[in-house]
């Protein structure tokens, strides 16, 4: 790989003791006509440079939500920020005018979704449409603009990179257009990459590529990845850290190896008890009863209290807090410990 | 609802055998007067048994020909060639009121809930449709106890009868379509990728669901998926499909633990494992480029351009999916061997 | 507490099918026990909408009128006293009288039978036809549908008014029945291409989907998935088109007796009356607002309530 096409990103400039990127107590809310859906219910997680955090949740968990808040795309309205702060480099970023918030976007912290054919422009070649934020951001001339995504083509090993410039995003396949727009990612250096379900619509042999891609992406260029997916099989390979969402709140926060082997939260304990599992035979599949709860009415007290086979009546009366663990996890669950021990049996 | 004839019949005898099944798509030219320019090949020569009773899970990636194949099989589409024959009879050459009394026999579940259910009819009107098409399957004053029924066999509120599919979720709409494709109870229900678009909590459901209907009932699945941890999990044998064509087929043991076909193991390794400690035992076969178009596949064996084996044997002469000495179950590769450090 | 009675009592209902229960649908609607259609369920729906009982009372009204115009007035539309040329309001006509010294407002009110008769049935018979054309071209498709979709292209390509002047030179009767015949077959025949093309548009989607599929795999014929599961889908946006294009019918009628083709006195119309107003706008302009505003409202109110009824009509808006 050619290390003269995206630097590495220099030793972090975030103040003593801070995080790159440091998410507290978020809290988001959709207004619509039927009514307010709390999407976003307190969500707190941190990330370091050239680290990957995977934030795992099922559809409505408001982990992409969360995402586009950092990245400022939420449509709002209906989307309103209640409260909380997005600290980058020890910076609020939503206390930040549009145009300085313009400015962290793509340089900073740059985005890549699930569907990349509805992301790209049918109407122009992929090359134009990569080298066009280096022309209007960087003021590159086009025929730097031009060389430039070559480079970034090969880096993320579309073969015979010049020869496609000219091509159009329909004349690319499902994986190798997912590689046009990491390309288009990485254009202006980011120093945080969120990958927003970034294998879901594709084949397992190609995802398995575009997984490597990004690991080795964010080995050689030091950046940090924020991976959101709702597979628990995606999220062992790559992630050093899982935070596991549920009705809009992080319900357990853990290194991979330590979650995987024993689960601190009965929705996560659930969750990977209910997924068919290739490496074992003859396995139930037990289930997580019920329902994900309508955002619009959440459950009082823990908010998978109805689903929950611990339930006990101080779950339905007390919000659980985050409990923290011996080895530095945390789970928001009454009976945190009981059901860590549980899963390590 | 009380157990259908078939209880009475041979568990593990063929109930359907499809034999050199062929789907080619014309690619033409032109809107009043069209000219034929070339032809997806979607299914091209697919046979296979299905046995009563029994689970075929049916893998691949996309374009593979595996939903095409389902909807051959539901006579949504006509086959160019080849045969099948349910309990005996022809399939592909009924037609009218044979025909009508063959889907009797032989029912769908859809991938995506969301479409596969008319939004303008009640879950009652939908359930009971079948009863509508088929009067003889329940008699009028019956129908809305049979409909209600159904509603319990697949864990939905019997109350619910008058909603609309909107007003469920994505799992519970999942759950009336089975509730459909029992109404006339058949021996036979294909299953066209039934959970992929459902939650990771919900899929578990649906597929315990499928399972127990299948001990209640004595039905026989096709089942097809990508998601080869799915299809492990509730297969008895499994087909490998690869460009239109069955690359290996065999037991859940043979292709998960003794796959001899090159693509198989690539899948097979490619399968992300929900466990960081198994993964990094685990070596991933990286296939290089993407699946070549189905207008115009590679001469001799189809997988030859992404093979890391591939030989010039493998371009001049097609492998048939036939038993091979590295282990007796069919798989279609000049050098078919067992590759021991499997997960 | 009341939380933790549910949970018990939804583990229960759970517990009859195994562990896989789902209860409770995410939008809970009261459980209505009695079984519904999907008429039933719409006028439920329609009942609760102001602007559906306000465009419903424009449209009986007008109906009433075309009905029964002496209900509304007691004056002769056609008792026309060249004395009373323009004169202000007196007696039962109460907008006054017009260049010919008729009740200004007896003719508006005779006016809406010729002028309601020729929206509706030009509307019904376009909204025939554009069924009949884009349900066969979309549900066939292939050469059917290439055949079909270019006989509209030909006759979209016709100028409306041309083969309208064409067409009615050739009726030389005077007979008020016989022109206002003619009239609704002109625009019928040259008025239902735009519905066809958003008919056959909108069964073409229909068609793909996996529930048209789902009721051919389990043996259902083209006719039940045409009138079953295409046509309530595809009705819903030629409803909108139909009542947009019955207004436009109402002033296309008014251009033709504008150019002496369409209807013509003794026959009394809103068409006839704008044009005739028009001529005289700057004596007096109540002989062109008063049939104009009576034009507007009726095309306003059918608008409305085809809105309301194909919102109602769909159940994902419920």
């Amino acid at each position: 790989m050619s290390h003269s096409v995206v630097q590495p990103t220099p030793a972090s400039p975030t103040p003593e003791g801070g995080h790159l990127l440091d998410v507290r107590d978020l809290h988001v809310e959709f207004r619509t006509g039927e009514g307010v859906a709390k999407v976003i219910n307190g969500v707190s997680y941190h990330l370091d440079a050239g680290e990957t955090l995977a934030v795992l949740g099922e559809s409505g968990s408001g982990k992409s939500v969360t995402a586009q808040a950092i990245m400022g795309i939420l449509d709002t309205p209906p989307a309103v920020i209640r409260s909380g702060q997005i600290l980058y480099q020890g910076r609020d970023l939503l206390k930040q005018s549009e145009e300085q918030r313009r400015q962290v976007r793509g340089k900073e912290i740059a985005m890549i979704f699930q569907d990349a054919l509805s992301a790209l422009n049918p109407t122009f070649p992929v090359g134009w449409q990569i080298g066009e934020t280096l022309r209007q951001r960087e003021g590159m001339s086009k025929s730097d603009a031009r060389r430039r995504s070559v480079e970034l083509m090969d880096l993320v090993k579309i073969p015979a990179a010049a020869k496609r410039l000219g091509d159009y995003p329909h004349q690319f396949s499902g994986g190798m257009r997912q590689r046009v727009m990491i390309a288009m990612a990485l254009a202006m250096n980011p120093k945080v990459l969120i990958a927003d379900e970034p294998t879901t619509a594709l084949d397992v042999t190609v995802q398995a590529q575009i997984m490597d891609l990004l690991a080795d992406l964010r080995r050689d260029l030091n950046m940090a990845m924020i991976l959101i997916t709702h597979d628990l099989g995606v999220v062992a390979g790559v992630a050093d850290r899982i935070a596991v969402m549920y009705a809009g709140r992080i319900v357990e926060h853990a290194d991979v190896r330590s979650l995987y082997r024993a689960p601190a939260h009965p929705y996560t304990k659930g969750l990977l008890e209910s997924i068919p599992r290739m490496d074992v035979r003859g396995q139930q599949l037990s289930t997580i009863k019920g329902l994900p709860p309508n955002l619009m009415r959440i459950p009082s007290g823990c908010p998978f209290h109805p689903r929950c086979p611990y339930v006990q009546q101080v779950c339905v009366d007390v919000v659980p807090h985050d409990l923290v663990l011996g080895d530095g996890r945390t789970s928001a669950c009454h009976f945190a410990q009981e059901v860590r021990d549980d899963s390590a049996r | 609802m009380t157990a259908p004839a078939s209880s009475t019949k041979v568990r593990g005898e063929t109930i359907l055998s499809v034999d050199n099944l062929v789907k080619h798509f014309p690619i033409s030219q032109g809107v009043v007067f069209q000219k034929q320019v070339g032809a997806v090949r979607a299914v091209d020569g697919v046979s296979f048994e299905l046995r009563r009773g029994e689970t075929l899970g049916v893998v691949g990636e996309s374009g593979c020909g595996k939903s095409t194949l389902a909807r051959l099989l539901m006579r949504l589409e006509t086959p160019t060639s080849g045969r099948a024959t349910l309990e005996g009879k022809d399939l592909f050459s009924a037609s009218g009121s044979e025909l009508r009394r063959l889907r009797r026999n032989m029912q769908m579940v859809m991938q995506d809930p969301y479409t596969s259910l008319n939004p303008r009819m009640t879950v009652g009107d939908i359930i009971g449709e079948p009863f509508e098409i088929h009067p003889d399957a329940a008699p009028k004053g019956s129908r809305d106890r049979r409909v209600q029924e159904l509603l319990d066999v697949v864990g939905l509120n019997p109350e619910h009868i008058n909603r609309y599919p909107h007003q469920f979720s994505g799992g519970q709409r999942q759950r009336i379509g089975i509730a459909r494709a029992l109404a006339l109870r058949p021996e036979i229900i294909v299953c066209d990728e039934p959970v992929s678009a459902l939650d990771v909590s919900i899929q578990a459901q649906v597929i315990n669901l499928l399972e127990q209907l299948q001990d209640e009932f004595g039905l026989s699945y096709i089942f097809i998926a990508h998601d080869l941890s799915v299809v492990r999990h509730i297969a008895d044998r499994v087909a490998v499909m690869y460009l239109g064509k069955i690359v290996e087929i065999g037991t859940e043991d043979e292709i998960y633990e003794r796959a001899t076909h090159p693509y198989t193991q690539a899948l097979l390794s490619a399968v992300p494992v929900p466990d960081p400690e198994v993964r990094n035992d685990r070596t991933i076969i990286r296939l290089t480029g993407d699946v070549p178009s189905p207008a115009d596949p590679p001469s001799g064996c189809r997988f030859r351009t992404r093979c890391w084996k591939a030989q010039d044997i493998c371009a001049t002469q097609e492998p048939h999916a036939v038993p091979r000495a590295a282990d007796p179950h069919p798989s279609a590769c000049h050098y078919a061997e067992v590759r021991p450090s499997l997960p | 507490m009341s939380d933790f009675e549910t949970v018990a009592a939804t583990e229960n209902q759970a517990a009859r099918r195994g562990p896989s229960g789902e209860p409770g649908a995410p939008n809970q609607v009261g459980a209505a026990q009695k079984p519904r259609s999907l008429a039933g369920d719409a006028w439920r729906d329609l009942r609760r909408k102001p602007i559906f009982w306000i465009s419903l009372t424009l449209v009986v009204l007008v109906a009433a009128m075309a009905a029964f115009p002496g209900l509304f007035t007691a004056n002769d539309p056609r008792d026309c006293v060249l004395a009373r040329q323009h004169a202000g309001p007196s007696g039962g006509a109460i907008f006054g009288y017009d260049f010919q010294g008729c009740d200004t407002y007896s003719r508006a009110v005779y006016g809406a039978r010729a002028s309601l008769l020729v929206g509706a049935l030009s509307a019904l018979f376009t909204g025939l036809i554009a069924l009949l054309v884009g349900m066969t071209a979309g549900y066939f498709g292939r050469w059917v549908d290439a055949v079909l979709s270019r006989v509209i292209d030909i006759v979209l390509g016709i100028p409306l008014l041309l083969a309208a002047i064409v067409l009615l030179k050739r009726v030389n009767s005077d007979s008020s029945t016989v022109r206002i015949a003619a009239v609704i077959f002109v625009l019928a025949v040259l008025g239902w291409t735009t519905a066809a093309r958003v008919v056959r548009s909108s069964v073409i989607t229909a068609k793909e989907q996996d529930y048209v599929a789902a009721a051919r795999m389990l043996g259902a014929g083209d006719s039940r998935i045409m009138l079953r599961h295409i046509l309530p889908n595809a009705l819903a946006p030629a409803i909108v088109v139909l009542t947009i294009a019955l207004g436009s019918f109402i002033a296309a009628e008014a251009t033709l007796s504008f150019l002496g083709i369409g209807l013509k006195a003794p026959t009394i119309s809103w068409g006839i009356d704008i044009d005739a107003g028009r001529v005289h706008m700057r004596e007096s302009a109540t002989p062109l607002v008063v049939p104009s505003a009576f034009l507007a409202l009726t095309v306003l109110a059918f608008i409305m309530l085809g809105d309301a009824i194909r919102d109602a009509f769909d159940p994902k808006l419920r």
